[in-house]
């Protein structure tokens, strides 16, 4: 079996120590929470940090509540928290949609959210989810905490707005009452990356017409929203017309890379296929929200 | 004189034995729990790596990390500077010991340690001994070697190009990647066939290269005794006696001096019959310490250097009337053999069993000829479940089959019973020269179509189809050839294909079986322990089932190929015979009357005309070890062993069929169900038999719709870790529902057939003949495994490419 | 470093490198060798043993990690002689064959039980698809955890073998 290189190993028992622990080491430390990203990495040596600062025992970063108009999400909430959580499926079901096919199982009671968006794969689903969710993360670091919005945050693949001797603490989702939000994603088999998958969230206006969409993709080479497919869908009334313009723009903003999981047009027409399906639950499920009174 | 005696005298009255007619609890034939689960469920099972010898120390390989290059310099100064390191081997030191290369299982030689070239990425170029695996994978990186690339064959099409890299020049007078050309059938007589059939379909059908990947990886702990020699190897091995013989060929340890153990086996599928260079070094590495030395190779290692399986380019032909009847079935093949051919099979047979292509159908002519390459890749081809190449075999007659039923706009199935070697043909000998011992084809196809309702399912294709709907109905059936074989006919490297057993009753009627095969987790101690029980009337409970220790068991070639039971099994029911025969002589001495007076039930001879007066097993075991007066040539035990030789191969059958639903929108297969309808003639323990099955139908699913070590240009391994070469979970494969007929070999002495790689061989077939009948509306006739979302959509898209 | 956890109900301490897996820490410094290990890549569930209860593949995490936790392994699935259900219903099911990925099976399951009493098939299925078994298929294992489910009340190991 393969095993990691040697290192020094420290737990941290608050984020105020997990800061210091941060500045001291420097470069060569390396945050541990759920470690299913970095320790393969370091299994195939092609990570090998000389210190490996554990903050497991943060139990201020695990927290899944509602305060006021925002959902926060402690960092260290595992997969299986925000699965578990009713609330987050009954506000944000694109989150429930992505947590069931993020990994596996077991790998969700050990991963966290915090731990999936700073390490920013370009495969990784709950990036597309904030992005469409607009969310916000907050970033400790040692002039205190600054928050920043997820388009900024995420700055491309493996790369994010936290620095080196900062640490992500919270990510707010603003609640919007009426809200459908859906995701859905390709893969070969259970616990795969995603080939591809697509995210949105929309409000629909009293008229029935969608008021406010977001569309995000995963895997597809798209940094950010597909705007224009966002665009197209404010203003029309929701069905198959609507939702194929959409697909169509969010496949022309895609840009996906051939691999072993299929070749670029097969992943094209993967974002115009997910946008369109992601598009009708996410109507459906606003739909059902406002049709039910006081809903 | 003996209490035995005088009890037995003693008038008694016959109670029916409960034991005898519980079917819960069967002493013989039965579904019984496995002898094996109770350490198994308390982590109490012992496998390779759970062993830990005192000193031991650990082993780590270096590997190439490119796939054809010159080896200009291997430098190890900073390995054996590490503080825990104790030794750092390299081919050049092996060159001197000259174990630099090993013989192959076929008549090929493999590089120990890389010497010349590296010829794969994956092949092993260093060894260091090290205090503790940390350290072993430590010094791994501080090993400095350079190599200078050379084009690599990654393309077996193109092997065999003019000017294409000679892979193996170590070889002397080899000028090109040619390995083997091979053939069966009646070349003349098939074209003939040929160009006067109303029909002739034609496909390319490609059965890439996969991997056995059993969940524990293969790994060996060498022993080596510098005063006497001895050596003690437990390695990961499905055949040890095998094992122990090439080692006695290879080192130059005398036979009689090692010892090979083969502990639990986490899975083997194949991958475990070989001996990989990691075993040799392992020895290689005890010798140079005077310590015991581990190595377990990882996960990456297992699939990018141990052997894979199938790489068979296939272009298929079947001829046909319009009507329907199939006259002849032709094929060429090109054989991706990797570096190294190093397959395990039967000397005269380099492309295995494959002449089993003629499938279950009754033709008038077949002829197959294949084409052996080399190229930079991983050695082995057979392996992973395979029966010696009869699932390559299976897959493009039955892949062919539908290609037909498509020209002719036939059902499937229809077509498949219209061709069915009938029950009245068997014995059978078809057109490549093999003896199917017997079959009923019909009944099974007919239960199989019966138990998934095959005519409301293509009604509700037809509705689905209407409504842009994708639903697939595929439909396999399978004719296989194992429990190799008569030694007349087949060796591994000069070994006769024969298995011993050993049977001993012990003084008080309990007794031990000794195996030459070695499970890997098919139930050898409860099936053979229910042979024996069968045979004798000994609870299994009271069996014990020794197997894995060439020490304590008698000679034999092992496990693979499904051929356990058609072998061993034959062997023990034939020592069991004996045991019997020589039973009837003690009984007869006991009871002061003829053996020919004496009838047999299960465990106990009895007086014809008075069942009263008999002796059990038992009573006959201790008298054959007491003090009873014995007849003229029988000594004082109640033991036999018995080497069976077996006068045929067996010919296992079955009719799977599956439903799969594919999406339109993304290509995503779903299997939505899957019977299976088998024969593997005298079922022994049906539980067992059931779950082996149950486990090849998952490897077809895999296969059909994921598994794949594909390479890129470079040569690169793009399957060597679990994240890349995917095998299904429990969400990917339905529930199984299986069925089954009773169809005995008349040559077997219990009329057992096997059944190990029955479903790994018929399923695939069945799943990939599902997706294409689903793509049918998009005017698909064949698309290769793996039947991936991305290959399927490309597929609708007029692209149905092959996947190298 | 010293390392100090509660391995199937005893507290243990051992000195170890910082860089140690917890499955090696089990296996190899405790000798505690029934969690097995199939991958490097966290893919195959192989390893999986229970965190305070949870599944969690031991291959993915340090045994610095693990320091002032619950561990439980299949070592401590039987109540002394008593068998786990679970246990019972993998005999019972045949839903082992080489055993190697048992051990991981069946404390899922152990903790799907715990939270879920009674657990559909899909639901089985997906609790252990993180999982791979390459010898049952599936089915026998989902068979075993019904049957597990089924017989809640332990059963003494003397009775389990009937062969």
């Amino acid at each position: 079996m393969q095993v990691p290189a040697p290192f020094d190993y420290v737990r941290a028992t608050s984020v105020a120590e997990a800061l210091q622990l941060l500045e001291r080491h420097g470069e060569e430390a390396r945050l541990i929470a759920g470690g299913h990203s970095l320790l393969p990495m370091m299994k195939l040596r092609l990570a090998r940090p000389d210190w490996i600062i554990d903050i497991n025992d943060l139990d201020e970063l695990r927290h899944v509540t509602v305060d006021g108009g925002l959902l926060r999400v402690g960092a260290l909430t595992r997969h299986a928290d925000l699965l578990d959580s009713e609330e987050v499926g009954r506000l944000f079901p694109i989150v429930h949609d992505a947590e069931r096919v993020i990994a596996d199982p077991v790998v969700r009671n050990r991963g966290t959210i915090g731990g999936s968006l700073a390490q920013a794969d370009p495969a990784e689903d709950l990036t597309t989810v904030c992005d469409v969710l607009r969310a916000e993360v907050v970033v400790a670091g040692p002039a205190g905490e600054r928050t920043v919005p997820m388009a900024e945050f995420h700055r491309g693949p493996y790369e994010t707005a936290c620095g080196q001797n900062e640490l992500l603490v919270e990510v707010r989702f603003p609640v919007r009452a009426g809200q459908g939000s859906a995701y859905e994603k390709v893969e070969r088999r259970v616990g795969d990356w995603a080939v591809a998958a697509a995210g949105a969230a929309v409000v629909l206006a009293d008229d029935g017409t969608i008021a406010e969409a977001a569309v995000g993709l995963t895997a597809l080479g798209l940094e950010g929203l597909a705007t224009d497919a966002a665009a197209a869908l404010v203003g029309q009334r929701p069905g198959e017309e609507a939702f194929a313009a959409a697909g169509r723009l969010a496949a022309e903003a895609s840009a996906p890379v051939e691999d072993g999981r299929g070749p670029v047009d097969y992943k094209r027409h993967l974002a115009d296929e997910l946008t369109r399906r992601v598009m009708r639950t996410a109507v459906a499920r606003a739909g059902a929200l406002t049709a039910v009174p006081g809903g | 004189m003996t209490t035995v005696q005088d009890r037995s005298a003693m008038p008694q009255e016959r109670e029916p034995n409960p034991a005898l007619s519980d079917p819960d609890r069967p002493i013989g034939y039965g579904r019984v729990q496995r002898k094996e689960d109770p350490r198994f469920i308390r982590g109490r099972g012992r496998y390779l790596d759970d062993i830990v010898l005192p000193g031991m120390l650990h082993g780590a390989i270096l590997r190439s990390p490119v796939a054809h290059a010159r080896l200009v310099s291997v430098d190890t100064t900073e390995a054996l500077a590490h503080p825990k390191v104790r030794a750092v081997v390299t081919g050049k030191d092996l060159e001197g010991l000259n174990l630099a290369w090993a013989p192959t299982l076929s008549a090929d030689v493999q590089a120990v340690l890389a010497t010349d070239k590296v010829r794969f990425q994956g092949q092993e170029v260093a060894f260091v001994v090290a205090d503790d695996r940390y350290a072993a994978r430590d010094a791994l990186e501080l090993i400095d070697v350079e190599y200078e690339d050379l084009p690599p064959v990654v393309d077996a099409r193109r092997a065999l190009d003019p000017g294409a890299p000679v892979i193996r020049d170590d070889k002397e007078g080899q000028t090109d990647n040619h390995v083997f050309d091979w053939e069966a059938g009646d070349a003349a007589a098939t074209d003939a066939v040929f160009a006067r059939a109303d029909v002739v379909v034609s496909e390319e059908v490609v059965y890439p290269r996969v991997h056995p990947a059993p969940m524990e990886t293969c790994g060996a702990i060498a022993d080596y005794e510098p005063v006497e020699g001895r050596l003690t190897l437990y390695e990961t091995s499905q055949a040890p006696h095998a094992h122990r013989t090439l080692f006695a060929m290879v080192a130059g340890i005398p036979e009689h001096k090692i010892r090979v153990i083969s502990p639990d086996i986490g899975g083997g599928f194949g991958n475990k019959v070989g001996i990989y260079p990691g075993y040799i070094l392992a020895v290689v590495g005890s010798i140079v310490t005077g310590r015991p030395v581990k190595w377990v190779e990882d996960r990456s290692e297992n699939l990018m250097s141990t052997s894979f399986a199938r790489d068979y380019i296939m272009r298929g032909e079947v001829a046909a009337t319009r009507e329907g009847k199939i006259l002849a079935v032709r094929t060429t093949v090109l054989a991706d053999h990797g570096a190294f051919n190093a397959t395990a099979q039967p000397t005269k047979y380099p492309a295995g069993f494959f002449s089993i292509f003629t499938g279950s159908y009754d033709l008038e002519a077949a002829h197959c000829s294949v084409t052996g390459v080399y190229t930079n890749k991983a050695p082995g081809g057979v392996a992973y479940a395979c029966s010696f190449r009869v699932t390559e075999a299976v897959y493009l007659v039955e892949r062919m089959v539908d290609v037909l039923a498509a020209e002719l706009a036939m059902d499937p199935a229809e077509l498949r019973l219209k061709n069915f070697i009938r029950p009245e043909q068997f014995p059978y000998r078809n057109k490549t020269g093999w003896e199917y011992d017997s079959g009923d084809y019909e009944p099974a196809m007919r239960m199989a179509m019966d138990r998934i309702g095959y005519a409301d399912l293509r009604r509700e294709q037809a509705e689905r189809r209407d409504r842009g709907e994708l639903m697939g109905i595929g439909v396999s059936f399978f004719t296989e050839t194992v429990g190799a074989g008569p030694r007349k006919h087949m060796d591994i490297v000069g070994l006769g294909m024969a298995d011993g057993a050993e049977v001993r009753v012990h003084p008080t009627g309990k007794a031990v079986v000794r195996l030459s095969v070695q499970t890997q987790g098919q139930g050898h101690e409860t099936t053979f322990a229910q042979i024996l029980a069968e045979e004798l009337g000994i609870p299994p409970e009271d069996i014990d089932v020794v197997h894995g220790d060439t020490d304590n068991t008698p000679f034999g070639l092992g496990t693979y190929g499904s051929r356990s039971t058609p072998v061993s099994g034959g062997a023990v029911a034939l020592a069991a015979r004996k045991v019997k025969d020589k039973a009837r002589l003690i009984a007869a001495a006991m009871l002061e009357t003829r053996p020919e007076d004496l009838e047999w039930e299960k465990g106990r001879w009895f007086v014809a005309g008075d069942p009263t007066v008999g002796k059990t097993i038992a009573e006959i075991a201790l008298g054959a070890h007491g003090t009873v007066a014995l007849p003229e040539g029988v000594d004082g035990n109640l033991d036999a062993e018995v080497t069976y030789d077996p006068p045929n191969l067996t010919f296992p059958f079955g009719a799977y069929i599956c439903v799969v639903d594919v999406d339109p929108g993304t290509g995503k297969v779903h299997v939505r169900r899957f019977v299976a309808v088998d024969d593997c003639g005298t079922r022994i323990n049906p539980m067992i038999v059931e779950g082996q099955i149950h486990g090849g139908l998952a490897d077809g699913v895999g296969m059909a719709l994921m598994e794949f070590i594909g390479f890129d240009e470079q040569g690169n391994c793009l399957g060597g870790s679990f994240m890349d070469y995917l095998i299904p979970t429990a969400v990917e494969v339905p529930d199984w529902e299986t069925g089954y007929t009773v169809t005995p070999s008349p040559h077997h002495p219990i009329g057992a057939k096997g059944i190990g790689e029955s479903a790994t061989v018929g399923s695939p077939p069945a799943v990939v003949n599902a997706v294409v009948d689903a793509l049918a509306p998009f005017g698909i006739r064949h698309m290769d495994m793996p039947c991936t979302p991305a290959r399927v959509w490309a597929a609708m898209q007029g692209r149905p490419t092959p996947p190298v | 470093m010293q390392v100090s956890m509660t391995v199937n109900g005893t507290e243990v301490s051992r000195d170890v490198e910082p860089r140690q897996l917890l499955v090696h820490f089990l296996r190899e410094t405790l000798g505690l060798t029934g969690t097995h290990w199939g991958c490097d890549t966290s893919n195959c569930g192989t390893c999986v043993v229970l965190v305070d209860g949870v599944p969690v593949k031991s291959c993915t995490q340090l045994a610095a990690m693990t320091a002032g936790h619950e561990v439980r392994t299949v070592e401590g699935l039987a109540d002394g002689g008593t068998l786990d259900p679970v246990q019972q219903g993998f005999m019972e099911e045949h839903g082992l064959q080489c055993g190697f990925c048992t051990p991981g099976m069946m404390l899922t399951a152990r903790a799907l039980l715990d939270r879920q009493p009674h657990p559909d098939e899909t639901t089985i299925r997906e609790a252990i698809s993180g999982q791979i078994c390459r010898c049952t298929g599936y089915a026998t294992i989902v068979r075993s955890i019904q049957w597990a489910a089924a017989h809640p009340a332990a059963a003494p190991s003397d009775q389990e073998v009937r062969a």
